[in-house]
């Protein structure tokens, strides 16, 4: 079942064409990298489905609605978005963090918070800590429990390790896969980090120029021709050989 | 305890209370107005800009220059309109403080706003809050200990501003600062001083109490800061609204005008004595300008003051010869009726004329009796001056008749002109014929033989409205004609003498206890 449905999307920043007639589709379940270099679209590809930016053409339909059609709170109350910064609000407790979406559904009622945790493996008793207190990883833990408090089917990720260090980086992109499997999720990922795309996705689609230069699982992608998408996919390999050749 | 400080300590309260009713008022304006503005400008560049240079060129004006502006402003604008504004007082003082206030917390409120973590508010959007949603649960909680520093800086601020209110007729802590300047009452001026600064340390440290507790999100901190300010607002506010209680049934409270000198107050103390005897609840208005206080009376703001004949001539009718003093006196009644309706009841008994004097000694060395003398010597010699008289037109016939030119001329407030002569960094100043400090000094007043200064009647002017109220004019009858120069004089010393000082009040009962 398509759970987002992306057609002729197009966005121009000034006279350069940031996304350039893409479509996409997206199973319910899915797992999907989007990567690509720097200025590629790939975050104004991600944004336009939570409304943070407005496309000049094309449709965006999550489960077969058109984003348009939502009002704005609610389809974002109904998408779990992570980001690079995190962005957790200083002046609030952990469990008022993660809270946050809930309360702006008007159910705030419940406190889920060690429930949450627990599942970001994070202690109970982190609930009442401010984010100040908290390392980057535990940090970004919160993110996620924050962005599924109020069960989202549809996980927007923009780098979402990237300002982690590697060891923290590797486990905490595992667990969110295994997460990913049990909540039953529809992940769309952008990174950078090709290898990450490759061992954590089950599809990579690769943004060039506002353009989509390539699509497929990650196996595919590493028999790929293209010598642009050859090039960004030698990059980990050849780390790979060296790093065994040592 | 001196009598001049149980004095000043004894205005203290309602001082402090109007100083601290207008600040509040003039800050809270400043509040409502500035932050929602800040939002706006935050959002918005096209607004942020001209904003900003707005408020930035109203901090250039002095202080003292936009409160005095906003009086002829509020009386055009209230012919304009017909409504009944009020020109004087604290309408105007609480305009001109709330746009000082405004900047500090415009620019801190925009800085609070524009200072939140990009990733923060990008989380805000991306999770749905609404704009509102964001401003209140986000951004507003964020920024607020920047907010608060913003309006702590505009509380100092005001409260220190505040005390240029006086000017304007509004009463504040600036009346000891001024009356004390002008009477050489150091005690009053370090009073005002005082009260001014402690006040404005007070609410800092109370402010500062609010914005820790912001910022380490201590209930406590924040409500007893608040709580504090509140009750002091409150406490300010009470005794105004639950009112004097005394003589009810007299109708509205007389206010009594006077300008910034010690004459000024003296005989406001004795007019408000007999008003007072005559069943009056009364008020003052001290430190008046000299048009704005013939102003504040045309339109009814102050029901009473003291004018002199020549200075009504040249300034209000803008008259520039010199007839005999009944036919001024008589043309100035006739007009100023036809005009605003202002009765001038009549003369007081002395002249206090401006009068250019020397030192006895100095003048006799240079053989200068008159004006016409003066001629010849003043290329040598170093003007004083008060603060009006080289832009009045009285100068402009002085200059016109004998064609004086000196080698320099400086302008003082009238204590600090008078201590220019006495130490020889003046020759010749402006002295005021009535003022007691020519005897004191041994100054001698040169003769005017051209007729170049008219004269200057002390008269009484009664507003329009009270013109036709007997037992209002008759309390004030008997003091037509009454009062000689000499007690004038003596009674001015009183108060401008260095040692065994009066306050303004002491010498009013005494020059008073003369007539009677």
């Amino acid at each position: 079942m398509t759970a987002l449905a992306i057609s002729g999307l197009t966005k121009r920043h000034g006279g350069r064409a940031a996304l350039d007639d893409v479509s996409l589709a997206i199973d319910a379940g899915q797992f999907v990298a989007l990567v690509g270099p720097s200025g590629s679209g790939k975050t104004t590809l991600l944004k336009s489905i939570n409304r943070l930016v407005e496309p000049d053409a094309g449709v965006i339909a999550l489960e077969g609605r058109d984003v348009r059609q939502v009002p704005l709170a609610e389809l974002r109350h109904g998408i779990g978005y992570v980001i690079q910064s995190i962005g957790l609000f200083p002046h609030m407790t952990v469990a008022e963090n993660i809270g946050i979406v809930p309360k702006l559904m008007g159910k705030g009622g419940e406190d889920r918070s060690a429930e949450l945790l627990e599942l970001v493996a994070l202690p109970a008793e982190m609930a009442s800590r401010y984010p100040r207190a908290l390392s980057g990883g535990q940090a970004q833990r919160v993110g996620f429990a924050r962005a599924l408090a109020a069960r989202p089917k549809l996980m927007l990720m923009d780098e979402p390790f990237g300002a982690l260090d590697p060891v923290t980086r590797d486990a905490l992109g595992q667990a969110y896969r295994g997460l990913h499997e049990r909540l039953g999720l529809t992940t769309l990922m952008v990174t950078h980090d090709i290898a990450e795309a490759l061992l954590l996705a089950d599809r990579i689609v690769v943004l060039i120029e506002g353009r989509i230069r390539a699509d497929g699982t990650p196996a595919q992608l590493l028999a790929h021709d293209d010598p642009d998408v050859k090039a960004m996919i030698d990059v980990p390999r050849r780390q790979a050989e060296r790093l065994a050749a040592l | 305890m001196s009598p001049a400080l149980a004095e000043a300590l004894a205005e203290l309260p309602a001082l402090i209370r109007a100083h601290l009713l207008l600040s509040g008022a003039a800050v809270a304006i400043g509040v409502a107005v500035g932050l929602p503005l800040a939002i706006v400008a935050t959002r918005r560049r096209a607004v942020r800009t001209p904003l900003l240079a707005f408020a930035g060129l109203v901090q250039t004006i002095p202080a003292l220059a936009l409160l005095a502006l906003f009086y002829p402003a509020l009386l055009i604008l209230g012919q304009a309109t017909g409504l009944p504004i009020p020109a004087l007082g604290f309408l105007p003082a609480l305009i001109a403080l709330s746009l000082y206030a405004l900047l500090p917390i415009l620019r801190n409120g925009i800085a609070a706003l524009q200072g939140i973590d990009a990733g923060v508010i990008e989380a805000a959007d991306g999770l749905g809050m609404t704009r509102r949603q964001r401003l209140t649960m986000v951004e507003l909680p964020l920024g607020a200990s920047v907010i608060l520093a913003g309006i702590r800086t505009a509380a100092v601020w005001t409260i220190g501003a505040a005390t240029l209110a006086t000017t304007v007729g509004q009463l504040s802590l600036g009346d000891l600062i001024f009356s004390g300047l002008q009477t050489e009452n150091w005690v009053r001026v370090l009073a005002g001083c005082g009260a001014a600064a402690a006040l404005a340390l007070v609410v800092d440290a109370l402010l500062a109490l609010v914005e820790a507790g912001l910022r380490r999100r201590s209930r406590w901190r924040v409500r007893l800061g608040l709580g504090a300010l509140a009750a002091a607002l409150v406490l300010a506010f009470l005794p105004l609204a639950g009112g004097g209680g005394a003589a009810p049934g007299n109708g509205r409270v007389v206010v009594i005008g006077a300008k910034n000198f010690s004459e000024q107050y003296i005989l406001a103390s004795v007019i408000e004595r007999r008003l007072q005897a005559a069943g009056y609840r009364t008020e003052r208005r001290d430190n008046l300008g000299s048009t704005v206080a013939y102003q504040a009376l045309a339109n009814g703001d102050i029901d009473v003051y003291v004018d002199y004949s020549g200075t009504l001539w040249g300034n209000i009718l803008q008259r520039t010869d010199t007839p005999a003093p009944q036919a001024m006196l008589d043309t100035l009644t006739g007009e100023l009726h036809r005009r605003d309706g202002v009765l001038l009841m009549g003369g007081l008994g002395f002249e206090n004329a401006y009068a250019l004097a020397m030192r006895r000694q100095r003048a006799e060395a240079l053989g200068i009796r008159s004006l016409a003398d003066l001629t010849r010597a003043a290329p040598q010699l170093q003007l004083g001056a008060d603060l009006e008289f080289l832009t009045r037109p009285e100068w402009r016939s002085v200059q016109g008749r004998y064609g004086l030119a000196f080698a320099g001329q400086r302008s003082f407030s009238p204590t600090f002109m008078y201590r220019a002569i006495a130490d020889g960094s003046a020759d010749v100043i402006t002295a005021f014929s009535s003022d007691g400090r020519i005897a004191a000094l041994d100054l001698v007043t040169l003769a005017d033989p051209r007729r170049a200064l008219p004269s200057y009647d002390a008269v009484l002017l009664v507003t329009a409205t009270r013109a036709g109220e007997p037992r209002f004019v008759e309390a004030l009858r008997p003091l037509l004609g009454a009062i000689g120069v000499e007690r004038m004089r003596q009674a001015n010393l009183m108060v401008d003498r260095d040692t065994d000082k009066r306050t303004p009040a002491e010498a009013g009962r005494w020059l008073d206890a003369g007539q009677r």
